[in-house]
């Protein structure tokens, strides 16, 4: 907006007037009446007891529930992340095999809703009491009791991991697809393998396409991990709602459990946007821009 | 097939008998989806020759080319490259396909450059020409960047090796490719219209690295619209149109007196606005 006087007609410059914006003062006006009017609501609700909420936000089974979330969220994406990668190089193979598997792989995981994958891998004792790994046909291997390893947690990292693996394959497709068809050519001429080529050169410029979505995959498994509730998995929500089943302060915890969420997510929003101007914007510095994300990254790739 | 062609074996094809070529391609088809492209090329190439192929864009001579270190697929008659039939070897009476290991094994010894460079945008100029060596023929890092530091200098590009290719003008860029593709060593080099994608000013500088390559005594096969390239630097010149070679020879005596109707038209027509270089 130019603020500058303008020379006049008649020689001396003149001020410029101020543009009145009416229309953000009369929705800024609305917008703070209704939103006090619904914090006042709760607020001086006589329901709703704020002793508990901050009683129970620094709660040391809350504390451990959230620091649970944590672990789940990192580990299942990890896993996501790295089973990700693999199936979408699978169903990109020209093995028709490897490919259909892939498909197959992404189809059941997205078609079946993560609730039921959850309590499916939490009683897998049901189908299946032992896990043995052993070499055919001999006595040599190993053997789990179902019910001490599917902990809540495991089935939780597996069911999560698996899940985000299926949806995080299409994002890791589109990204090698998106690299130009020419460097894939140049790589051929050299005499490199389609291995090699994939892991070498496409998959580290793909990686400019991947790693922004990353983020807003993990910021998702954060939330998402509350369902692990209906299969004990020790997390914030498991934990929360255990304490209203057993105080009947459903509201309290919830909010405790809310703001705990939101603390989290705004760290990992935080994260996600170091993350992304370091790698979104330019293909070039994606790889070997520097920085500690810039070091590990190629090795991981390459 | 067109009755003028004269074929690749004939005395003029610069392939004298007792020496290998280099490239010897009898009645190669190829097509897509239903569309012939190439419709029985001959064509030979003898060690240490300089061929440069023009003809109409849609003609096939940059598929032919990519025939050659077997980026398309040959679907007829015989295309042997350094020895060995493209795409297959002959065991127990049979010819059997190559794997992709076979494939990248037979390309280590053909370089190739492309008309849009092709380098590879996460890398500096540096390690695009270190790359094969380091991740094809296994060469130690510290050597394999000794070496790219050399062909780099020798393409005059010393100065810009750490730049990334986005840093670098096009010329610059297919000089690179140009390094990149020599960092292998290879016995034959491909060039698909390397100066087609470049701003007018900055053609000769990559031309120029050709001519002292092609003075080296390095085995050439390029595709140009240059037509003072070929008649200065190419050992033979080969017209291709609608998918067959129309006619080759001496690239002096075949611009100076085309025998061919085709081939009368398509010069006029490029050299039209040549013809104070002529």
């Amino acid at each position: 907006m130019r603020t500058e006087p303008i020379a006049g007609p008649s020689g001396p410059p003149v001020p410029v007037a101020r543009t009145l914006h009416w229309g953000r003062w009369v929705s800024a006006a609305v917008a703070l009446a209704v939103a006090g009017w619904l914090v006042y609501l709760v607020v001086v609700n006589p329901h709703l007891d704020w002793g508990k909420v901050a009683e129970y936000l620094f709660n040391d089974r809350i504390l451990a529930g959230v620091w649970v979330t944590i672990e789940i969220s990192v580990l299942a994406t990890a896993l996501g992340l790295v089973l990700g990668v693999l199936v979408a190089v699978m169903r990109l193979a020209h093995n028709p095999v490897l490919s259909a598997l892939a498909s197959g792989y992404i189809w059941f995981f997205r078609g079946t809703p993560v609730l039921v994958q959850l309590i499916f891998w939490y009683n897998l004792a049901f189908l299946f009491p032992e896990l043995v790994l052993k070499i055919p046909f001999t006595m040599i291997g190993l053997k789990w009791d179902t019910n001490q390893v599917m902990t809540g947690f495991t089935s939780a990292m597996l069911g999560l991991g698996l899940n985000l693996a299926a949806y995080f394959a299409e994002t890791v497709r589109a990204g090698i697809q998106a690299v130009d068809r020419g460097q894939t050519e140049a790589a051929y001429a050299l005499g490199m393998t389609p291995a090699k080529r994939m892991r070498v050169i496409v998959l580290p410029q793909a990686l400019r396409i991947i790693i922004p979505p990353t983020g807003n995959e993990f910021i998702s498994m954060l939330k998402t991990t509350s369902l692990v509730y209906v299969v004990a998995g020790h997390d914030l929500m498991t934990n929360a709602s255990q304490i209203y089943k057993a105080n009947n302060r459903i509201m309290e915890l919830l909010i405790v459990a809310s703001v705990w969420y939101m603390l989290m997510t705004a760290v990992a929003t935080f994260l996600q946007g170091r993350l992304e101007r370091r790698f979104g914007s330019d293909a070039v510095r994606l790889v070997r821009g520097g920085g500690a994300a810039a070091r590990v990254l190629p090795k991981v790739a390459a | 097939m067109n009755p003028g062609v004269k074929s690749a074996e004939s005395a003029e094809s610069g392939v004298e008998s007792g020496v290998e070529p280099v490239v010897l391609a009898s009645g190669v088809r190829m097509g897509y989806g239903g569309v012939q492209v190439l419709n029985g090329v001959d064509f030979a190439v003898a060690p240490g020759e300089v061929s440069c192929i023009i003809g109409p864009s849609g003609s096939g001579k940059s598929t032919f080319l990519r025939c050659l270190n077997g980026l398309e697929p040959v679907l007829g008659g015989s295309l042997r490259v350094l020895g060995e039939e493209v795409g297959h070897t002959l065991r127990d009476g049979r010819y059997h396909p190559w794997t992709p290991k076979e494939f990248a094994a037979f390309r280590k010894n053909i370089g190739m450059v492309f008309q849009r460079f092709n380098l590879f945008a996460h890398q500096s100029a540096l390690e695009n020409v270190a790359c094969g060596p380091v991740h094809v023929l296994d060469t130690p890092q510290d050597r394999a960047r000794t070496l790219a530091m050399e062909h780099l200098d020798r393409v005059g590009l010393a100065d810009h090796a750490h730049k990334r290719p986005h840093q670098l003008s096009g010329g610059q860029q297919q000089r690179v490719a140009i390094a990149r593709a020599l960092a292998m060593s290879p016995t034959l080099m491909l060039f698909d219209e390397p100066t087609s994608a470049l701003d007018p000013e900055l053609v000769d500088e990559v031309l120029e690295v050709m001519k002292g390559l092609a003075a080296e005594g390095m085995t050439m096969v390029v595709v140009t619209h240059e037509i003072a390239f070929a008649r200065e630097v190419g050992d033979r010149l080969t017209f291709f149109a609608d998918g067959v070679v129309v006619e080759q020879g001496g690239p002096r005596e075949l611009l100076a007196a085309p025998a061919h109707e085709r081939t009368r038209a398509f010069l006029s027509s490029v050299l039209g606005s040549e013809d104070g270089r002529s």
